[in-house]
C-alpha cells in the first residue's frame, strides 16, 4: 500500500472525517470495526478473491494502444477495467463490501448511483449473495442512462428515483442517505466512491487498490518501469484512487481529470456534505451547486476527501474538459482501437489528446473505468 | 463556562414550574411574512422558537421541510439576510437556529457564532456535526454563548448518552424516531423510550422532535419528555398559506394541549 492511512477521525490532512447525523454515527463505527476486521481475516480475503477472478474476471488486462499513440506521439496503455463483469471498476469495491454486509448481518444492499454502474454493480452482488437492492437514482441521470437502470431492474433491484434538486447523482446521495438515517438497522449502505463518512473513503480505496495493485506489476513487465503520467477520470474518484495507490510512492505524475461542470477541485473550496470535509463547488453562503455534466458518472460538485488532500499537497494534479472534447475523444479511442469507452474514462482520454504536445514521448497509463455500452443511446442523440 | 444561557434557562422554568416546552421551527426566508410568523408563535405560547436556515442539501428532512427549503431559496433567502430579519425582532422569547454544518462552515465558525449572537439568536442546532466533531464549532459558540444544542437518536448506545448530554448547551435533542423529519400518524415508540433513556442521565431539559406532528403526540411524548420541538406540523401551514395567524393557531393548538396534559 502506498497511499497513506488517513489519521484518527478519518482525517486526511483537513479533509475528511464523519459529519452525519447522530442516527448514523454507530452504524460507521460498527462498519469501521468490522472493516477492519474483515480485511485482516484471510477467510474473507479468499472469498474476495475468489469472487474478484472467478466473477469478476480479475485481472484485467493493460492494453497497448498503438494506433492512438502514433497519432498522439505518446505511449498510451489503458487499464482495462472496462472488462470486468458489469463493465466497469465499480465491482470491485461493491463485491467487497457486499460480502462485508452479509458478514455483518444485513439483508438489504442501498446505493445511490450516477451513471448507473455502481447501481448495476450493487444489484449484481444483492443477487449473487441474496440480499435485496434498492438504488437511488436522480430522474436525469434515470432517462440518459435507461439502459442501466433497465439493467438493475432485471437484476432484481428497486430503482427509486430522485426528483429533488438537480435530479443528479447528489441528490441521489441525499436519498440514499435519507434512507439510510430511517434503515439503518436493517439496511447497509453501499457507497460508491471514495466518499461519505469515515470509514467509506479508506474503505472504498481499499477495494479499489486492486487496479493499482494489478497495473503496477503490469507496468512492469511491459515498461521495465513505471509510467511517466498516471490518469484518470475524477468523479468522487474511487478509480483514480484505485490507479493513483499502485504508483502514489514512484515517480509518476498522477493526474486526475475532472469535467469542467463539476469541477470539485479546480473550482470548489473547502466544504462539508455527504459527511466530508472536501473542496465543494458552492457558493459563498455554503450552499451546493449544481453541477453540469455530460457524464452521469462526474456529474456531482464534490469529491472524496483524499483527492483534496492529494491536491493540496501536490502529490496530484486535477485538470479539468469540456463536454465537446469528452465526446470527441469518446469517437476517438473507438473508431482507433475498437474500444468504446464509457463516459468518464473518455475525460481522462480527452485531456490526453488535449495536452499531447506536452506530454509527447512519454508513457501514460490511463484507467479505463467502464466500457461505453451504456452511453451509446446519449450519444446517439448527441452524434445525430 | 458561566451559567445556563438563554434557552436553557426560559426550558428550565418552564419544566420546574411543571408544565411542559413547547418548541416550534420556522423556516427563515419562507414568504415575505416569516418574522409574523415567528412573532405569532410567540405571542401563541412557545418557549423558544427554532429558525430553519435553508440548506440546498437537508439529509436529516424530509418532503415538508425540503420543500420550504426549496421555496425559500428559490426567493433568494439567504443566511446573512435572515440574520439581519432576526437583528432587532424582540419576540420575547429565545431563538434557536437549525441549519446544516456547511453554512457555518463556510462562513467561518467565529464569525457565524458571532453572527448569531449579533442577531440575538441564543442556540443553534445542526444535525449533520455529531459530538465527536462539534469540538471546534462548540468552542466558537459557548466564546459567543450561543448554546450548542446536540442530539441523541435512538440508535445511540447508553455509554454514549451522557457524554452528548455534557457537551449540549440549552437543552438536549432527543430524535424521536429513524427517519427524517416530518409528521407521522403515529407517535413512534421509540420517542418515548429515547426521552427515559436520557432523562435517566441528565439533568437538562429533554425535548423530542421529529415525528412529534400533532398536539395529541405531543402530549403522548410529553409523558417522557420535558417537552417536544414540532417541525414539520408547522411548516406544512407556512406551506400551505395559512400566514401568521394560522400558524400562531397551531401554535395555541399545542400550547392549550400541552397545559391541559400537565
Ligand atoms: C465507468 C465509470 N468511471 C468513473 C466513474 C466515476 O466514479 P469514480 O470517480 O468514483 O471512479 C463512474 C461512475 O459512475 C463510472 O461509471
Amino acid at each position: 500500500m502506498t497511499l497513506a492511512n488517513p489519521g484518527p477521525g478519518g482525517r486526511f490532512g483537513e479533509f475528511g472525517g464523519r459529519f452525519v447525523p447522530e442516527t448514523l454515527v454507530p452504524a460507521c463505527v460498527e462498519l469501521e470495526e468490522a472493516f477492519t476486521q474483515a480485511w485482516v481475516d484471510p477467510v474473507f480475503q479468499t472469498e474476495l478473491g475468489t469472487l474478484l477472478s472467478e466473477y469478476a474476471g480479475r485481472p484485467s488486462p493493460v492494453t497497448e494502444c498503438p494506433t492512438l499513440s502514433e497519432e498522439l506521439g505518446l505511449r498510451l496503455l489503458l487499464k482495462r477495467e472496462d472488462l470486468n463483469h458489469t463493465g466497469s471498476h465499480k465491482i470491485n469495491n461493491v463485491l467487497g463490501q457486499g460480502l462485508l454486509a452479509r458478514r455483518m448481518g444485513r439483508k438489504r444492499l442501498l446505493a445511490e448511483t450516477g451513471a448507473g454502474q455502481h447501481g448495476v454493480a450493487t444489484a449484481t452482488a444483492a443477487a449473487l449473495l441474496g440480499m435485496d437492492c434498492c438504488v437511488y437514482m436522480g430522474e436525469v441521470d434515470v432517462r440518459r442512462q435507461e439502459l442501466n437502470v433497465f439493467r438493475m431492474r432485471l437484476l432484481g433491484a428497486e430503482v427509486r428515483t430522485a426528483t429533488s434538486g438537480s435530479r443528479t447523482l447528489k441528490d441521489a446521495i441525499n436519498e440514499a442517505m435519507r434512507d439510510w438515517v430511517a434503515t439503518v438497522e436493517s439496511s447497509y449502505y453501499c457507497l460508491g466512491s471514495v466518499m461519505g463518512p469515515h470509514p467509506y473513503p479508506l474503505m472504498v480505496r481499499t477495494f479499489q487498490e486492486v487496479i493499482g495493485t494489478e497495473a503496477r506489476q503490469q507496468c512492469q513487465d511491459l515498461l521495465g518501469g513505471v509510467p511517466d503520467v498516471v490518469c484518470a477520470s475524477v468523479g468522487g474518484g474511487s478509480n483514480a484512487i484505485g490507479i493513483f495507490s499502485g504508483f502514489a510512492d514512484s515517480d509518476s505524475e498522477l493526474v486526475g481529470v475532472e469535467p469542467a461542470g463539476g469541477a470539485a477541485v479546480g473550482r470548489g473550496v473547502p466544504g462539508v456534505v455527504h459527511g466530508s470535509t472536501s473542496y465543494l463547488m458552492q457558493d459563498e453562503f455554503g450552499q451546493v451547486l449544481e453541477a453540469e455534466s455530460i457524464s452521469a458518472g462526474l456529474d456531482y460538485p464534490g469529491v472524496g476527501p483524499e483527492h483534496s488532500y492529494l491536491a493540496a499537497t501536490g502529490r496530484a494534479r486535477y485538470e479539468s474538459v469540456t463536454d465537446t472534447e469528452v465526446v470527441e475523444a469518446f469517437q476517438l479511442l473507438s473508431r482507433t482501437e475498437g474500444i468504446i469507452p464509457a463516459l468518464e474514462p473518455a475525460h481522462a482520454l480527452a485531456w490526453v489528446s488535449r495536452e499531447r504536445n506536452a506530454l509527447s514521448g512519454r508513457s501514460v497509463l490511463l484507467n479505463l473505468s467502464g466500457r461505453g455500452d451504456k452511453d451509446v443511446g446519449q450519444m446517439m442523440e448527441i452524434l445525430a | 463556562m458561566s451559567g445556563p444561557g438563554a434557552v436553557e434557562t426560559t426550558l428550565r422554568e418552564r419544566r420546574d414550574s411543571g408544565g411542559r416546552v413547547l418548541v416550534p421551527y420556522v423556516t427563515g426566508g419562507l414568504g415575505g411574512d416569516w418574522t409574523a410568523t415567528v412573532q405569532a408563535a410567540a405571542a401563541a405560547g412557545a418557549d423558544a422558537i427554532e429558525i430553519g436556515i435553508p440548506f440546498s442539501d437537508p439529509v436529516m428532512d424530509g418532503p415538508t421541510i425540503q420543500e420550504a427549503n426549496d421555496r425559500a431559496l428559490s426567493t433568494g433567502a439567504t443566511p446573512s439576510g435572515i440574520l439581519d430579519r432576526l437583528r432587532g425582532l424582540d419576540v420575547g422569547v429565545p431563538l434557536v437556529v437549525m441549519t446544516y454544518y456547511n453554512i457555518a462552515f463556510r462562513a467561518g465558525l467565529k464569525r457565524f457564532a458571532a453572527a448569531l449572537a449579533g442577531s440575538g439568536v441564543s442556540g443553534c442546532i445542526l444535525p449533520d456535526l455529531p459530538l465527536e466533531e462539534v469540538g471546534p464549532w462548540a468552542d466558537a459558540a459557548d466564546a459567543t454563548g450561543v448554546e450548542t444544542i446536540l442530539l441523541a437518536a435512538p440508535t445511540t448506545p447508553d455509554e454514549r448518552l451522557p457524554l452528548i448530554c455534557e457537551r449540549s448547551r440549552g437543552f438536549v435533542y432527543g430524535v424521536g424516531l429513524l427517519g427524517v423529519t416530518g409528521v407521522r400518524d403515529e407517535l413512534a415508540s421509540s420517542a418515548c423510550t429515547i426521552a427515559d433513556r436520557l432523562k435517566a442521565v441528565t439533568d437538562r431539559p429533554v425535548l423530542v422532535g421529529v415525528g412529534v406532528g400533532t398536539p395529541e403526540q405531543a402530549v403522548e411524548v410529553s409523558d417522557h419528555a420535558d417537552g417536544v420541538v414540532v417541525g414539520s406540523a408547522i411548516v406544512q401551514r407556512m406551506l400551505d398559506g395559512a400566514g401568521p395567524e394560522g400558524v400562531g393557531a397551531l401554535v395555541s393548538e399545542f400550547r392549550e394541549a400541552l397545559d391541559y396534559a400537565f
